[in-house]
């Protein structure tokens, strides 16, 4: 760290490490200097003119945006030749500025709307015509309104330096600049949103948003993104039950700046059409629509029968349902139905390479670490595509910290372009790649480690052990593709390993077996979707299936049981790095029960004793005998990450047949769901070439 | 071929340096240029020590000719020599600045000079890369210094081992493509990496990070052109041609309401009257002066009294509240419409305003909106008091200091010839639509 | 597409004057010296100078946006441009300006109907001592009076 230096701000004597901006220093002593191009974290501009100080011995003012504080720099914030200045550039901005608050979408949460009231002249001299530009839309998602753009260029970093798209840019000079997309009249990017976010006008707006609502008649829940596995948190306005937008303005999840196009936008899931909100049960041949209570009779019924008479269940678990969901569900077939047949759809080997790691403390990275990271290893992901956001951490580490990057994988990706070694291998030539990078790893002094499903079983261990030949601190990623993926191995839906990887009493079959097993009596499946592409071997199975839609395992199934969504309850999910966060209760929809509730009358209507089917209780459950989930509930509470600690002892894991395949979503896919968002295929459906990766 | 852009003799008062052989046959020519002491600059140079170069450029008092006059010789020893990146030379030849048009003969009649100028520069920083920056609408002048240039490789002059000295250097032209900000350095540099004219974020400053952020002498042509006469001459002796403080010769355009307009070669320090008077025949018709633009349009304006008694040099100039800037002289006589003169130099700001920063973006339009009101006769004394209080507003707080180039003659105007915006005042009506049609026109 | 040989020398030539993997560098000069062949910046032009440069066309249009000299349109065979700057208007440049706008009947980047001459109302060209002074293309003119401008605007047209 630099040597601090003293200075005065309005009188009073201020520290600050050298090289710190006036501006930050000045934030961080509780004085509020106003500023629209300046945003932390972003490059430098100096073009708004707002942050202008007075600065003792300068013969003009000064931009504090751009300014290092100095020994014996004496500042002026407030003097009146500053609070003139501030209310003359708020002048000029609002000469061109149309001024139609009352239906702007951003009216309410407008950085220019505060200025001026705290600001500002009041009145304007302006007298002039303005020059009106009609409105564009440059993707099913983006809007621009150039009138009341304030070219602070903040969406053209955010995409240049946030996302590594570089879709928008400036062009025309002078009072006729404009802010353009790359493709001329539209834009081809990741539909990130990113852009309207930290607009601080309403001059990009969200097609999905617009002119719904306005802010302050919504309700603001921070909840964690359903569908990828890197857990943003979304903070949803809710108005009567509804969803309307998704974004980060308090930027208080792990996520900071960031949500990709399916925290922000592909929440609309909920609301879709085909959404179940009625159980079904199949009567000759056909499903059809029953009360509750009925279809839930009929379950405990059937599945009374069926362990009675010693048959065989097969129960296969979600990746997007909640850790507490999870849990009570692997013990619900392990005590309660007594089969060791419990499994879920793998996509990244986490019982390896917590193996492979045992005894060690810290060697799992957070979010947060792979942005502090020096050193960046990507193995076998396509990381832009299929996690979001830790490609955007690499990115800012690599921005910000100047990390070197190195990418393995089978063809180019965006980390390329910060990447200081790029190499190219298919998935089986993955680790021998890898291998020959030892010097560049070890020069750069300390490496977080992501790999996919390239690097699987044995695999593992032997990257394992290479990086520790290197001798130099490393942390690892085990990438997985939901929002729940890691924490549904975590609990121990697994054959052969129960929650906290404990070896299970009985190993029993994998997913793959169960569906080709003619002797299956009964599946059980909650939020999953197996069948979409394979086909139940047993004929006679009893098919229970717990879901939003009628997916091609809910078409198969005898008795469908309408489930809610990660929007729609309670209860922690755990991301790919091992970080748990707690989701809330945003909206309520008619018909459906969290699968939790449903485990619950279930297990009430089999007379089994399981415990209390309650997501807090079932919770404390968990973080007293998962190992590792013993983390602080107030930081859980309060919506912010615990990271967990699963790492321990030695896992049984050889000699498991196991089948561990990463979805290979892209930015614009969600598995299953995918099909129900109208945002998605909205963008899957527009021109361009961004929008297929 | 080229249109003349001298008088066939000099006036008897010019001190002529940097113009010696613009008279001369062939004058572009490289045997023209040897057979008058061309290279003898460079030569000389290249046995001395790049401080020695430096020292007798800061001995030469010479200061930039671009318009802000900054200490040459000073300007070329904050280049970190030892820096490990390459060096850069760069020449500003964007001559945009309204009333200026001295590059353009330097360019035409001797650009040898100006090579010799880079070389020697590039000597004393040990850079062996240069690129002369020249406006979009100088076509014929970039062709003609490509062709310069090409003969200089061709007689060992450029390239490799330049005449047996050791020193390599590598020089080419770059055309602009139409902004007057590209004159302003940090944007000449953005332009020449191919993006769009907008100013840096200073410091770091050119001979620090420059072109392609690499460490780089940025002088206007002219400055260059000077390099060679000083170090064939000796920097006191160049000095001693021009007053102390401010050493050698001016370029000095005369133009507008003067009977010989044209490009005179000055000592600094020449005085105002004379050069109206004696230089320029006096002014058109025999009128009286009423105002002086001194150094391209971005000074602030003085009164015929003001200027009458002033010199043109840096300090002099400065007495006054003004600059001696570019060298752009423009001379208005007692029938000028001074309103239609503030509109149309604000129309210019306005027109080349890069749209970066908020009080020039927005300030010089809504001036030429309220200007253009006020030429129109349908402004009010408000809009006069406006015009002041908005240049007031930008001056010192733009990003660049374009913005201070439009606040500067603007407030100037306004303040000293207020009353002939107030005999404008409702002398005419023009409907809001035939208003917003002649704004849009102007636009 | 393609530029004549002596453009397609000029550029290969270009690449080698700015540092390595600073070729971006060539983009103003490649706009410019295409334009003349091209007329204006085609979209083709601009996909085609991304493409050499390896850059996308959003950084093109960025540039085409901002400098003046670069064509949005097709502009006429010859291209007048008046000078009204300050030193060129106290000359009576804004006169000529008018008178030309008045004698082809149109205006500012406009082009006669016949697509032979077009019209722009210049910034300073840096020719002020010579004023009052217009460009013909790249040519310069100087001292221009009504009557000059008159005759030129006939044998442009009868060309
Ligand atoms: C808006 C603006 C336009 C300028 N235009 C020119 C120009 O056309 N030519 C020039 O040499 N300097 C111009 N300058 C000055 C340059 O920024 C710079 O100071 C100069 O080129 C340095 O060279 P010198 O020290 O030799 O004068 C301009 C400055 C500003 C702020
Ligand atoms: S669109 Fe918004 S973020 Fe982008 S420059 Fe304009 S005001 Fe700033
Ligand atoms: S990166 Fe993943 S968790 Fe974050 S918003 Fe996108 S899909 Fe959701
Ligand atoms: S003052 Fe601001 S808008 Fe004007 S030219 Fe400079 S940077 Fe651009
Ligand atoms: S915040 Fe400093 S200039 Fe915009
Ligand atoms: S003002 Fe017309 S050329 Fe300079």
């Amino acid at each position: 760290m630099a040597d601090p230096v003293t200075f005065t701000v309005n009188g009073k004597s201020l520290q600050a490490p050298a090289g710190t901006l006036v501006i930050d220093a000045c934030k961080r002593a509780g004085i509020e200097i106003p500023a629209f191009c300046y945003y932390e974290g972003l490059a430098l501009q100096a073009a708004c003119r707002m942050c202008l100080v007075e600065v003792e011995k300068a013969p003009k003012l000064l931009a504090s945006c751009t300014l290092p504080v100095a020994e014996g720099m004496v500042v002026q914030t407030e003097s009146p030749v500053v609070v003139q200045a501030r209310k003359a550039m708020l002048e000029f901005l609002l000469t061109n500025h149309p001024l139609d608050c009352p239906v702007c979408d951003k009216g309410g949460e407008c950085e220019l709307q505060d200025m001026s009231f705290r600001y500002g002249a009041g009145e304007s001299r302006f007298t002039e015509m303005k020059q009106h530009v009609d409105e564009k839309q440059w993707s099913p998602v983006v809007y621009f309104d150039a009138p009341r753009c304030i070219l602070c260029y903040r969406c053209v970093r955010i995409c240049d330096e946030g996302l590594g798209v570089k879709a928008l840019g400036v062009t025309n000079r002078g009072v006729y600049s404009e802010i353009t997309p790359n493709k001329g009249d539209h834009l081809d990017c990741d539909e990130c949103g990113a852009c309207i976010d930290i607009c601080p006008v309403g001059a990009l707006t969200s097609g999905i948003y617009r002119y719904q609502t306005r802010p302050w008649e919504m309700e603001h829940i921070g909840a964690i993104c359903s569908h990828c596995g890197d857990g943003c948190k979304t903070t949803l306005g809710v108005k009567n039950d509804e969803i309307l937008r998704g974004n980060n303005r308090d930027r208080s999840g792990i996520n900071g700046e960031f949500l990709c196009i399916k925290g922000r936008y592909a929440f609309d899931f909920v609301s879709h059409a085909e959404r179940l909100q009625s159980p079904m049960i199949r009567v000759d041949g056909k499903l059809e629509e029953v009360s509750w209570s009925k279809a839930l009779a009929f379950v405990a019924q059937r599945f009374g029968e069926i362990k009675a008479a010693g048959g065989r269940f097969g129960v296969i678990g979600g990746e997007r349902s909640t850790n507490e969901e999870n849990y009570y569900l692997q013990k619900f077939a392990r005590v309660g139905l007594g089969t060791p047949h419990i499994d879920h759809r793998r996509s990244g080997d986490v019982p390896a390479l917590l193996d492979a790691l045992h005894g060690r403390q810290g060697a799992l990275a957070t979010v947060d670490d792979l942005y502090n990271a020096k050193g960046v290893l990507i193995i076998g992901a396509d990381l832009a595509q299929q996690h979001p956001l830790l490609a955007f951490q690499t990115r800012a580490d690599s921005r910000h910290h100047q990390a070197k990057v190195f990418t393995v994988t089978e063809g180019p990706v965006r980390e390329d372009k910060v990447a200081a070694k790029k190499l190219r291998a298919g998935p089986a030539g993955q680790l021998a790649v890898v291998k020959t990078l030892g010097e560049d790893l070890k020069a750069a002094g300390e490496l977080v480690v992501l790999f996919g499903d390239s690097i699987q079983g044995a695999a593992v261990g032997e990257l394992v052990s290479f990086i520790d030949s290197l001798g130099v601190p490393a942390k690892y990623i085990c990438l997985v593709d939901y929002s729940n993926s890691r924490g549904t191995c975590d609990m121990g839906l697994l054959p052969h390993l129960g929650p906290g990887y404990q070896a299970a009493a009985q190993t029993g079959m994998g997913q793959a077996e169960m569906l080709a097993d003619p002797a299956l009596d009964a599946l059980w499946v909650v939020g999953a979707n197996p069948l979409a592409g394979a086909a139940l071997a047993s004929q006679q199975a009893f098919v229970v299936v717990q879901d939003m839609f009628l997916t091609e395992t809910a078409q198969r199934a005898d008795v469908v049981l309408p489930s809610a969504s990660a929007y729609e309850k309670t209860g922690t999910v755990t991301n790919t790095c091992g970080q748990v966060q707690r989701l809330r209760k945003a909206i309520s929809v008619m018909g459906v029960k969290a699968d939790l509730d449903i485990f619950g009358l279930l297990a009430r209507g089999m007379r089994l004793d399981l415990g209390r089917a309650v997501p807090d209780q079932v919770f404390e459950e968990i973080r007293a005998s998962v190992h590792g989930y013993n983390v602080p509930l107030p930081v859980i509470a309060t919506g912010g990450a615990a990271m967990t600690d699963p790492v321990h002892g030695r896992i049984p894991v050889a000699g498991q047949a196991q089948v561990i395949q990463s979805a290979r979503d892209t930015l614009f896919t969600s598995g299953s769901l995918t099909r129900y968002s109208k945002t998605l295929n909205l963008v899957l459906e527009a021109p361009g070439e961004l929008y297929k990766p | 071929m080229y249109p003349s852009l001298l008088h066939e003799t000099p006036h008897p008062d010019e001190q002529i340096v940097l113009g010696k052989r613009f008279r001369l046959p062939d004058s572009r020519r490289i045997d023209t240029y040897l057979a008058s002491e061309g290279y003898q600059g460079f030569l000389k140079a290249a046995q001395m020590t790049p401080e020695q170069i430096i020292d007798e450029v800061k001995a030469s008092n010479l200061r930039g000719r671009g318009g802000a006059g900054f200490p040459t010789g000073l300007k070329w020893s904050f280049v970190p020599r030892q820096s490990p990146k390459p060096k850069y030379i760069v020449v500003n030849g964007d001559e945009s600045e309204p009333g200026t048009c001295k590059d353009r003969v330097l360019i035409q009649y001797d650009p040898h000079q100006l090579i010799e100028g880079i070389l020697i520069a590039g000597r004393s920083v040990d850079a062996h890369r240069g690129w002369i920056y020249i406006r979009g609408e100088y076509r014929y002048l970039i062709d003609i210094m490509d062709e310069a240039i090409a003969e200089a490789y061709a007689r060992g002059w450029l390239g490799k081992n330049i005449q047996g000295t050791g020193f390599d250097f590598e020089l080419s032209t770059h055309t602009g493509a139409g902004a007057y900000e590209c004159g302003e350095e940090s944007a000449l540099l953005e332009s020449l990496e191919g993006k769009r004219g907008v100013p840096r974020i200073r410091p770091p400053f050119p001979a620090v990070s420059g072109a392609f952020q690499c460490p780089t002498i940025l002088n206007n042509v002219e400055t260059f052109a000077a390099v060679p006469s000083i170090l064939r001459m000796g920097g006191q002796a160049w000095a001693a041609l021009g007053i102390p403080k401010a050493g050698g010769t001016k370029l000095t355009c005369l133009t507008g309401h003067v009977n010989r307009m044209g490009v005179y070669e000055l000592a600094l320090g020449y005085p105002v009257r004379k050069m109206i008077e004696d230089i320029g025949g006096g002014i058109r018709g025999g009128k009286k002066l009423k105002a002086m633009i001194p150094g391209g349009s971005s000074c602030p304006i003085l009164t015929g009294e003001e200027a009458w008694e002033l010199n043109m040099d840096y300090d002099s100039m400065a007495k006054a509240k003004t600059m001696l800037g570019s060298g752009g002289v423009v001379l208005m006589d007692e029938d000028t419409d001074m309103v239609k003169a503030a509109l149309r130099i604000i129309r210019f700001y306005q027109h080349e305003s890069c749209g970066w920063c908020i009080p020039c973006r927005e300030g010089t339009m809504w001036l030429k909106k309220l200007l253009t009101r006020l030429d129109e006769g349908v402004g009010t004394v408000k809009d006069i008091d406006l015009v002041g209080d908005l240049a007031d507003n930008m001056l010192g707080r733009t990003f660049c200091p374009l913005g201070d180039a439009a606040a500067m003659p603007t407030m100037s105007i306004v303040r000293k010839f207020r009353h002939e915006f107030e005999a404008k005042l409702g002398r005419k009506t023009v409907s809001m639509a035939g208003l917003s049609q002649l704004v849009s026109i102007t636009g | 597409m393609t530029f004549s040989p002596e453009l397609e020398k000029r550029f290969a030539e270009m690449a080698a004057k700015y540092p390595e993997g600073r070729q971006k560098a060539c983009l103003i000069p490649m706009l410019m010296y295409a334009q003349d062949e091209v007329g204006h910046m085609t979209e083709e032009l601009k996909e085609e100078v991304a493409k050499r440069l390896n850059i996308s066309v959003l950084e093109v249009n960025e540039v085409v946006g901002y400098y003046t000299m670069m064509r949005k349109k097709r502009m006429g065979k010859t291209h007048l441009q008046i000078c009204t700057n300050i030193s060129c208007l106290l000359w009576d440049g804004d006169q000529l300006w008018e008178r030309a706008c008045q004698k082809l009947g149109i205006g500012h980047n406009e082009v006669t109907a016949d697509g032979k001459i077009s019209l722009e109302e210049v910034e300073c060209i840096g020719a002020c001592s010579w004023a009052p002074a217009i460009q013909v293309n790249y040519d310069f003119q100087h001292h221009v009076t009504p009557e000059q401008l008159d005759k030129l605007i006939d044998d442009l047209r009868n060309a």
